[in-house]
Order: structure tokens, then sequence, then C-alpha cells
């Protein structure tokens, strides 16, 4: 019997997902070993967790981009920036989070290991170079996110969203599963890299790797929304305690984008003709969809929650222009859809005292004469949004579209702008409540508190900075829009 | 004999899949879902699989299903489906929609492999004994295998968040009453 040779281990690589993990564990082990311990020393650990994988993650960029871990890891510019997000993503969220669960007095210890599980499937995905690798990883954010969306027991909303989201996403992980094995079938590898060599030399079935697109193409869009695979989104969005929402929103869709763009145009790059025509009508159809729906909506994360859909069709415009371009488009996108959309939700979070939030678009009236600071906020969170200038979103849809408009899809970037109108109608509709009409009813307090304010004030700076000079990041992204594989 | 075989198992799987989701009593579907696995695990023999047909029925007709029963029996048995549904036209639609993908995949792979190339693939890998797989899972798939750890992990403080009663002090009554939580734990 010959002796297999140890399999090498590239700790290096895999530091930021161990630090997570570690942190998680650490974490788990602290509450188990003392049950009263105060919960902000769990926030102030998961914060030194998502600090040792951000060091980790910089002291990566120094490397040679490569595969690594037998094929399944790849460390390029793609995963390192999708880290820079996740880890932002989960630093605010971790800030938004501890005020915020005291106040609904969701005592929950496990939550922030739970977080920090959750980012390290996220992490993994975004770097994970084989579908095996990809599975695990969505379902080690996924089974993290049920539960964290379940964490308020006596909400019957939250409970709903916990099992709403479980049972569609145990659907979605069947579908995608078979996605995998007959990917598996055609190419005999579920290595993203030789999977594409496979593809690219013509040896494989078209029909079969059809279906498989199709189905890893459904699962993915389950994760990250996309029409018509959305259903669950208002729901769960809706549902869940306010500081996950953001954490969903932002981060499963950074997560999940990644490893779309990896898959789709490393593993399937040599098809892409097959692929194009339905991500297009995808990305046209979520858009519109998403767009039209959040008129109708009168519960401000509930409408959250329909831009959250129309914003994923934004970056879907960005993987259908593919090239360089479009994927540096789309990684900007997703980091600024992270900070605004993180800001949004922290600002629901801070809206209101006593472990409530001012849900309805009814209660944000005259909130900018009581509260001009904090209006002024969501107001920047909201017309970012919706693209306006001079703000990170409206920089995200300008390269998007022009990427698009480059590779010839000026139809869709047409769809995109018209979408764009419509959404920027509900945003403005909640600035004008605030701003133009006379406040309703008493006075209403903010529920405020250092922390949640810092994350507010960071998420208002960079969605500005990323507006005003978006040089930087952009370079940042166009330099990191390299596939190793 | 092999072919024999095949045909004996294809009908009790297709009739033991066919009888778990028409059956009325979950504990009947349960059962035929035990069946449906042992018909997969001859499956899995008949194409030289060893181990998986092992796993199979250690892992899913052993473990699983006995946890299925568990919960079921928790549950209570008597709690009948509602008939009437709850969108018009669901469920011929469902029935559409799932015949149109069931046909399409089944054609895709009936097309592009035939049956003969598919038990030949098999047959020739070396992931069907004990030993290859082993070797693969702490060779070339040695990172998923360790990740699947954490997966574990979080399964089970899932479980235990979920499960866990919680201190009467905590958060405000809000729309649901306390006392219809389903479940709960023994």
């Amino acid at each position: 019997m010959p002796i297999t040779q140890t399999p090498e281990v590239a700790w290096r690589a895999i530091a930021p997902a161990l630090a997570l993990a570690g942190g998680g564990v650490i974490a788990l082990l602290v509450i188990a070993a003392r049950p009263k311990i105060h919960r902000a020393a769990l926030a102030a650990l998961s914060l030194a967790a998502i600090g040792a994988a951000s060091w980790s993650t910089f002291d990566l960029c120094a490397l040679r981009y490569r595969v690594v871990m037998q094929g399944s890891v790849a460390v390029d510019g793609v995963s390192l920036f999708a880290n820079l997000i996740l880890l932002v993503t989960a630093a605010m969220t971790v800030l938004l989070s501890y005020h915020y669960l005291e106040r609904r007095r969701i005592h929950r210890a496990e939550y922030y290991p739970l977080l920090l599980f959750a980012t390290c499937g996220m992490v993994l995905l975004a770097a994970a170079n084989d579908l095996i690798l990809v599975f695990l990883a969505i379902e080690v954010l996924s089974l993290a996110l049920y539960v964290l969306a379940g964490m308020a027991r006596r909400d019957a909303g939250s409970q709903e969203a916990a099992l709403k989201y479980l049972l569609l996403g145990a659907f979605s992980t069947a579908i995608f599963l078979y996605g995998i094995a007959l990917s598996f079938g055609a190419t005999g590898t579920t290595n993203l890299g030789r999977t594409a060599v496979k593809v690219a030399s013509g040896g494989v079935d078209a029909r079969l790797t059809s279906a498989a697109m199709a189905l890893l193409a459904i699962g993915f869009g389950f994760k990250v929304s996309v029409v018509p695979f959305h259903m669950w989104t208002p729901d769960v969005y809706q549902g869940a305690p306010t500081s996950v929402t953001g954490f969903m929103a932002a981060g499963t869709k950074a997560a999940g984008f990644a490893a779309l763009l990896r898959v789709f145009l490393v593993s399937f790059g040599a098809l892409q003709w097959s692929w194009r025509p339905v991500l297009w009508g995808l990305a046209a159809a979520t858009m519109v969809v998403g767009s039209i729906l959040a008129i109708a909506q009168s519960d401000v994360k509930r409408m959250l929650a329909y831009s959250s859909i129309a914003h994923a069709g934004f970056v879907l415009v960005g993987v259908v222009a593919g090239g360089r371009e479009g994927l540096s488009a789309s990684l900007f996108y997703l980091l600024a859809y992270a900070v605004m959309v993180l800001g949004a939700f922290g600002a629901v979070i801070v809206s209101a005292p006593d472990g409530r939030e001012r849900l309805s678009f009814g209660e944000w009236a005259g909130l900018g004469q009581r509260h001009p600071v904090f209006a002024g906020a969501m107001t920047l969170f909201l017309l970012s949004l919706a693209g306006i200038p001079p703000t990170a979103g409206f920089m995200g849809k300008f390269f998007v579209f022009s990427a698009a408009v480059q590779a010839g899809e000026t139809p869709l970037v047409v769809v995109g702008v018209l979408a764009s109108v419509v959404a920027a109608f509900f945003y403005l509709r909640l600035i004008v409540l605030m701003w133009l009409t006379e406040p309703a009813g008493e006075a209403q307090e903010l529920g405020a508190s250092p922390a949640p304010a810092l994350a507010l004030a960071l998420a208002a700076a960079a969605t500005l900075a990323f507006g005003v000079y978006p040089q930087a990041i952009m370079d940042l992204a166009r330099a990191a829009s390299v596939f190793t594989g | 004999m092999e072919k024999y075989l095949f045909w004996v198992m294809a009908v009790t799987a297709l009739l033991s899949g066919l009888g778990m989701v028409m059956a009325r009593n979950a504990v009947h579907s349960a059962l035929m879902l035990v069946v449906n696995f042992f018909a997969l695990a001859v499956f899995y023999v008949l194409l030289g699989a060893h181990f998986l047909a092992a796993v199979q029925i250690i892992v899913y007709a052993g473990a699983i299903m006995v946890l299925f029963l568990f919960v079921i029996m928790l549950m209570g048995v008597q709690r009948e489906e509602p008939a009437d549904e709850p969108i018009r036209f669901q469920r011929p639609l469902a029935l559409l929609a799932g015949g149109a993908l069931g046909g399409l995949l089944v054609f895709v792979i009936r097309t592009s492999f035939g049956l003969a190339r598919f038990a030949e693939q098999a047959g020739s890998s070396s992931a069907g004994n004990a030993q290859g797989i082993g070797r693969a899972l702490f060779t070339s798939y040695l990172f998923p295998f360790e990740v699947t750890s954490i997966l574990l992990i979080v399964a089970a403080i899932g479980v235990v968040v979920i499960g866990r009663r919680e201190p009467e002090s905590e958060e405000p009554a809000a729309p649901a009453p306390a006392s219809s939580e389903p479940g709960g734990g023994p």
C-alpha cells in the first residue's frame, strides 16, 4: 500500500477563517465557563476576532495570488476584496448589535459566536475554489443565519422569519447540490480551476453543463435574492432582528456574489454564450420587480428588503457585463451597498428608544425638525440607495452601468436606469416625510448610544467618501479583479 | 442475477418513494422512507460502492430515521394536514412544474450519459471503497472535511439556542403569546 503524503496546510491563507472560527469557539467556551458574563465582553471579543481576521487578510495581500489547500481555497483579489467587505460588515454589525439586543431584551450570549461563525462561512464562501467547499460554506453561513433570524424568541415575526428561511433555504440548497452533482458528472471534478480547464477544452456535454449551471444559478440566486427566487426576502428581512437583517443584506450578498462570480466567470467562463442571456433576464427581472414592489410598502424594513432585491439586480448587471470592468464594478458595488444598507438598517435601529423601532413610514414624519443630524444621516443612506450623487450608491451604479455599456449591453442598462428612477420614488417618499411634513404626536427620543452612533457615523462617512472620491476604492477593486484558478 | 435484483429494487424504490409522499399518516411516511433508503443501499452495492451502501444504512436508515420517528412521536401522530389549498391551483401547478423539472433532468442525464456510461464511471473510480474515500477525505478534500466540523458546531449551537427555554425576564411579551410555542423539549 502506498504511503500517502501528508497534505500541505497553508496556515496563512486560511488564517482569516481560522481567526473567526477560533473566536467563535473561544466565545462559546467563555459562555460555558462564565454563563453570567457581561455580554459587552463578548461583543468586544467578537471585535477582537474580526480584528485578527482583518490583520491576517492584510497579511495575505502581500503574498502571491495562488490556490492553496489542495485546490479548495483561492487566495486572489476577489477573495481578499470580499474579505474586506465581509469584515467591515461584521464589525459594524457587532457595533450595532449590542445595544439593540439589550434594548429588545434578546439576552442571548450565543448571538456573538453565531455571528462570528456566519462571517467565517462568508469568508470561506468568497474564497472557495471547490464546489464542495462552496456548498459547505453556504451551509455554515445559512445555518448560523437561520438561528440568528429567530433570535427574538417571543416575537412571532422573528420565528416566522427563521422558519421560512430554513425551509426555503433547505430547498435551495438541495437544488444547488443537484447542480454540483451534474457539474461533477459532466466534468469529473468539483474543483473550479479543473472544471474551467475541462470546460474550455470542449470535451464536456453542453446539455449537462447547461443543466448544472441552471441549478447552480438557482442556488446562488436564492442566497443573494434574485427574482424569481426572492420570495423569502421581505418576510425574513422584516421579521429578523434588525441587526441581523443588516448583516444578512450586506454580508450574504457580498459572499454569495463573490462565489457566483468565481463559479460563472472562472469555471464556466468558456460557456458565457449560454449563461449570459439567462443572467441578463434575471438581472432585468430583479431590478424591475424589486423596485416596483418596494413602492407599495409601508414598513421601512420591508421597503429596504425589496430595495435589497433590486440592488442584487444591479450587481448582476456587472456580472453580465463580465470581463475585468464588470468584475471590478460588481466588487465596488458590493462594498458600496454594504456600507449604505448597514447605515440604513442601523438608522432604523437607533430610530426609537425602549427596544422599539420606527417601522411604519408615518413614524418618520417630521424627524428632520426634531433630530436633524440623525435624519440627515438617514437621508444620506436613502439618497445613496436611490443612486443620487454624490454618494457611494451613485458611483456604484455608474461603474456597473458603464461596464455594461462597454460590453454592449445597452438595453439592460436602459432597464436598470428606468428601475432606478422608479426606485428613487420610494426612497424620496421617506425623505420628504422626514423633512417636509410636520411631526405628528409628541416628541420621541432616539435610541442612540455611543457604539451604534459610531457605526452610523462610519457608514455615513464611507457612503459620502466613496461618492465624492471613488477613485481610490475603484482602483483597489480594479486591482482586486483577478481570479486565480 | 444483478439485473433481476435491480428491477426488483427499482420498483421497490419507486413505490416506497410514492408511498412516502402519499401516506396520510406521518409514521407510515417515515417507514416508507426507510424502505426507500434500503432500496438505494442495494443500488449502491450493485454499483460497487460498498462503503456508501453501509453508510446509507447506518446513518440514514438507522440514525436519521430514528430521529425522524422521535420527532413525529413528540409532535403527535394524529395531526392531519389541512386539505384546502391556501393558494388556488397550487397543487396542479406544483405537479406540472415538478414534473417538467424532473422530466428535463431525466432527459438531460439520459441523453448526455446513457445508462451504460454512468455505471462505467462509477465502477472505474476508486471512491467506491472505504480506502479511497478515506484517502480523498484526508488529502485532496482535507479542508472541506475540516470545515464540516465548523458546520457541526454551528448546528449544535443552533439546536441549543432554539431548544433551550429562556428565563422569564427576557424580552417584553411581543405579539406571540408565550404559551403557543411549539415543541420546546421534553
